[in-house]
């Protein structure tokens, strides 16, 4: 995946909810239409970012997984 | 769904460390989605507010389903330290596993503003006062629950 984005949250390595409240706070952090990329370890994290996205109205652009690391990428609503 | 705020009301009745988890997990979640949460704290829950979480401990009386370091009979699980030995395990797992401590979600709770209430019913039968609690708690009985719960999209008794 080539996508290019505006700012990359590591979440390698933790486990719910910690992503999901990571993810929330690093959008904060974002203006609308900024993508944010995300590596996580945990594997609810696909279901989760898929629900976080429908509930929040922030698009999940692309997913995928790669070496046991899903990757997302976001876009600010 | 943006534009629309969703909100959950929960109700968090016991003190021990596993059951601690499930109420703040999914009213941090809950904050980080964009609801409005109301969290209610009764009983053994009220525990939950205090100042200082180290009085939350996991027991292992009882519960056949803990793992033990060594194969052990259910009696062996009153001894003195056990209570101690088990919630230290039980922490530090998590802390090797990467899961937040109680603290840092419930900090993420109170900094989205979670309406934290507190049962005066139970206050008054455990002693309970402002004093030993975290700023910000309010008190309420069940009519103030009912009355949050009554439009929330979702409702939960832990």
């Amino acid at each position: 995946m080539d996508i290019p984005f505006d700012a990359e949250l590591d979440a390698r390595g933790l486990l719910c909810p910690i992503p999901i409240l990571k993810t929330r706070f690093a959008l904060d952090e974002l203006s609308s239409g900024e993508v944010l990329k995300v590596l996580s370890t945990d594997a609810g994290s696909t279901r989760d970012m898929e629900a976080f996205a429908r509930q929040t109205g922030h698009e999940l652009l692309a997913s995928g997984v790669n070496d046991d690391v899903y990757v997302f990428y976001l876009r600010k609503a | 769904m943006p534009g629309d705020t969703r909100k959950l009301a929960l109700i968090a009745t016991k003190g021990e460390l596993d059951m601690a988890y499930p109420p703040f997990i999914l009213a941090s979640t809950a904050v980080a989605m964009g609801y409005e949460v109301g969290m209610f704290f009764s009983f053994y829950g009220l525990h939950l507010l205090r100042k200082d979480l180290d009085c939350i401990k996991l027991s292992p009386i009882g519960n056949p389903a803990m793992p033990m370091p060594v194969p052990m009979p259910a009696l062996a699980t009153v001894l003195p330290g056990m209570e101690s030995m088990a919630t230290r395990m039980m922490k530090s797992q998590m802390g090797r596993k990467g899961i937040a401590s109680l603290e840092e979600l419930r900090t993420v709770c109170r900094q989205g503003g979670v309406r934290l209430i507190a049962c005066d019913m139970t206050m008054n039968m455990f002693d309970l006062s402002y004093e030993d609690f975290i700023d910000g708690v309010e008190v309420g009985g069940a009519a103030t629950f009912l009355d949050y719960a009554c439009d929330a999209d979702i409702q939960l008794f832990v």
